[in-house]
């Protein structure tokens, strides 16, 4: 992965990750599978167009197999869509507009078919958060980007963030091919060792997109995710602004009218 | 009954009104007075006595928004889960109600938390206030299960699996252990009968157990009134008219007083549920938004926070630390017969106490003492009020190092909880079975350690700075 950040950047992160190692020390738990994930572009979850190309993204190319079957396809309208516009590019199914947005699929054809049964997507990027990784989203946002050519497996695909995935590379197309390149490294447990190290990706073919776009295409497709995992979060935000600062204002009016009580207790 | 009163026939129509529900509700008044506005509380509480009045906000909180979350959610295997999501996105409000609740579960522990450890750092379990604190250790022990039983009903992963894992503890209770377990499932896995029933004692039977034993709490402390942080009891000096010299009537005094705690607590309470609702995956867990799955065992199962220093304390009894266990009870034994001051025959009793305890102790797997240790850390609390033979009651007129000890243990207490959060390793389990020790020794040694010291003159009079 590039390195994006600037010097202060770069110092509160190593700030950030010493406190985390401190609290995970010792912890068997912490070299948890799979690599370091970036940092998914949350203002995106508060930008419509990114939104809307998300949405369309996830029916093209999620809803065939996964099920959001927790979302109705009208609760889109709350990122700027009409229904008419909804019905007639978003639902591919007979499904009505107001309806849970449910796959084709059957869940034991498809059991057969991957290994697995591929998960509801609705709450996804709420279940995928790691406190010692980063939330949901960082994970969905590494994950679509991390699929690597793999001969060895049966689907001909493997993914750095989750490896050994039953899933294919879905936006492969989108993304191009891409290679993962190791390096054998000296093993900083025993000298007399080599350890495999992921260095990073490198391209095989191209796909429609440069890099940088689908890096943005899949930014966009996350926060869909991100925002179909709780559709009024930012009305949430919204609302308790108002909440703290009314009960602000009233713990002060609390406070006066105690000490004004108080006042001749002697 | 009492006389009925007249009211002259130009007085003010709120007085007649007042008098005519006098006349023919006369308890509501008696009982308004008994209770509020001529219940003398000590006037030198500080912000730790916030926490009680915080307690009963919260018990409303979670009473109101889970009369109406039942509206919604489906206690049934296969709807469970969806109907959650349906009151996130679909009910109206229903995100909100139901943050509140999952946040008020946490809020309820801290407060309770907090409260307990006032009684503690006061004296608040002392005579004549056995009862008031029983009755708190068994709200507490209440609230435990009403916890465990509601954690079920989301059925996500830690849901599931956070229940498989308890309800197979009683499975370790020797002879009885795997049918107990049966009962309690009504199954031989978690399933749908499971989930049934904890959702039957999760809103009818543990909560009118729960609101039974607030309003005898709360009735016991009325019956001999309220401690306070110098542990001087306010009845003892009364005035001409038989009110207590330092006392001052909870309505209006105290209830403006508590206007100003649950204003702060609701602040942060809606901090968190507004701004984050998960905490960190601490309130809300990350592992339960994925639906439960009895065939896919999540790598790691760790409960709620404000069970997990009971947790560790159970996790922590293992093989070698029940042979500590032995020791220790040898050790106590051979302690007793030799400091004397006991009859023979008690001698010849405690030593064949110990060899049975010691027996019992290698008898039984290591898991069963878990359950055993992990139900005994609650149940000591039960027995403060006689485990503390301090002269004074307040940790004020105790020894400085006292206040130490306190402090240690409340430190203890935390550490054990982040163990329990944690995936278990050589060093955790380490730190986890000293932390069980001194968590025993706290208790079980305060007949003894509690004396110790230089206490200071407790004054005749509550420490009252004028506001």
């Amino acid at each position: 992965m590039r390195i994006e950040a600037g010097g202060t950047e770069i110092m509160k992160k190593l700030i950030l990750n010493l406190l985390a190692s401190l609290f995970v020390a010792g912890s068997a738990f912490a070299a948890s599978e799979g690599i370091a994930w970036d940092k998914f572009p949350k203002e995106r979850v508060n930008d419509l167009a990114s939104l809307q190309n998300g949405a369309k993204l996830f029916v093209n190319y999620c809803l065939n197999c996964h099920e959001a079957a927790f979302a109705r396809y009208n609760r889109m309208r709350d990122i700027g869509l009409a229904e008419e516009q909804i019905k007639a590019n978003l639902v591919f199914t007979d499904a009505k507009v107001g309806d849970l947005m449910r796959s084709a699929i059957d869940a034991r054809e498809a059991k057969d078919w991957f290994g697995a049964t591929p998960p509801d997507l609705t709450v996804i990027a709420r279940s995928r958060a790691d406190p010692s990784k980063g939330t949901g989203a960082d994970y969905l946002y590494t994950y679509l980007r991390s699929y690597y050519r793999d001969d060895t497996k049966a689907t001909g695909w493997n993914n750095m963030a989750f490896p050994s995935v039953a899933m294919p590379h879905v936006l492969w197309e989108l993304q191009g091919q891409q290679r993962a390149v190791f390096v054998d490294m000296p093993d900083p447990h025993d000298a007399r060792k080599t350890v495999h190290v992921f260095k990073g990706f490198e391209p095989l073919t191209p796909g429609q997109l440069t890099q940088a776009q689908y890096n943005s295409a899949v930014a966009d497709l996350v926060a869909y995710m991100q925002w179909m995992g709780e559709p009024m979060q930012g009305e949430r935000v919204r609302l308790g602004v108002w909440v703290l600062l009314f009960l602000a204002v009233l713990t002060v009016i609390a406070w006066r009218l105690n000490a004004s009580f108080w006042k001749n207790v002697k | 009954m009492a006389d009925f009163k007249e009211v002259p026939a130009d007085a003010p129509m709120a007085q007649k009104v007042t008098v005519w529900f006098e006349n023919r509700f006369p308890t509501a008044f008696a009982e308004y007075k008994k209770h509020l506005s001529e219940y003398y509380a000590p006037k030198n509480f500080n912000w730790w006595y916030f926490f009680g009045s915080l307690a009963l906000l919260v018990l409303v909180i979670q009473i109101v928004t889970g009369i109406f979350l039942v509206m919604h959610y489906k206690p049934d295997a296969a709807l469970a889960f969806a109907s959650v999501e349906y009151i996130m996105r679909d009910v109206p409000w229903g995100w909100l109600v139901r943050y509140m609740h999952s946040t008020g579960a946490s809020a309820f522990f801290i407060v309770v938390y907090m409260h307990m450890f006032r009684g503690m750092l006061y004296g608040s379990y002392r005579k004549p206030r056995e009862l008031v604190w029983i009755f708190g250790c068994a709200i507490f022990l209440c609230l435990m299960g009403e916890a465990f039983f509601g954690y079920l009903l989301p059925w996500g992963q830690m849901s599931y699996w956070g229940a498989q894992v308890i309800v197979n503890l009683f499975a370790a209770v020797p002879f009885v252990g795997e049918d107990l377990a049966l009962l309690i499932r009504g199954d031989y896995v978690v399933s749908d009968a499971t989930l049934n029933r904890f959702f039957s004692f999760h809103v009818i039977a543990i909560p009118l157990v729960l609101i039974g034993l607030v309003v005898a709490h709360l009735l016991a402390l009325h019956d001999v009134g309220s401690n306070n942080p110098d542990g001087v009891e306010i009845k003892a000096r009364k005035d001409a008219q038989g009110r207590p010299l330092d006392g001052i009537p909870f309505h209006p005094y105290y209830t403006v007083h508590d206007i100003v705690g649950v204003s702060v607590f609701l602040l942060v309470f809606s901090a968190i549920v507004f701004f984050a609702p998960e905490l960190g995956g601490y309130f809300l867990e990350f592992n339960n938004f994925i639906p439960a799955d009895p065939l896919k065992t999540p790598a790691h199962i760790a409960p709620v926070w404000y069970f997990t220093p009971f947790y560790s304390m159970l996790r922590a009894t293992t093989d070698p630390m029940v042979n500590v266990l032995v020791v220790i009870v040898a050790l106590g034994a051979v302690l007793a017969v030799l400091r004397g001051g006991v009859s023979a025959a008690a001698k010849v009793a405690i030593l064949v106490g110990a060899l049975v305890a010691v027996a019992l102790l290698k008898t039984f797997d290591a898991k069963f003492w878990g359950v055993v240790v992990m139900g005994g850390a609650v149940i000591i609390l039960f027995f403060l009020p006689w485990l503390d033979r301090s002269p004074v009651k307040s940790i004020r007129y105790r020894p400085g190092w006292h206040l130490w000890l306190y402090t240690v243990f409340v430190v203890v207490f935390l550490i054990l909880g982040y163990l329990g959060i944690k995936p278990p390793s050589d060093i955790f389990t380490l730190m986890a079975q000293a932390g069980t020790l001194f968590y025993f020794a706290f208790f079980l040694l305060m007949p003894w350690w509690s004396r110790i010291g230089e206490f200071k003159a407790v004054p005749d009079r509550v420490v009252f700075h004028a506001h």
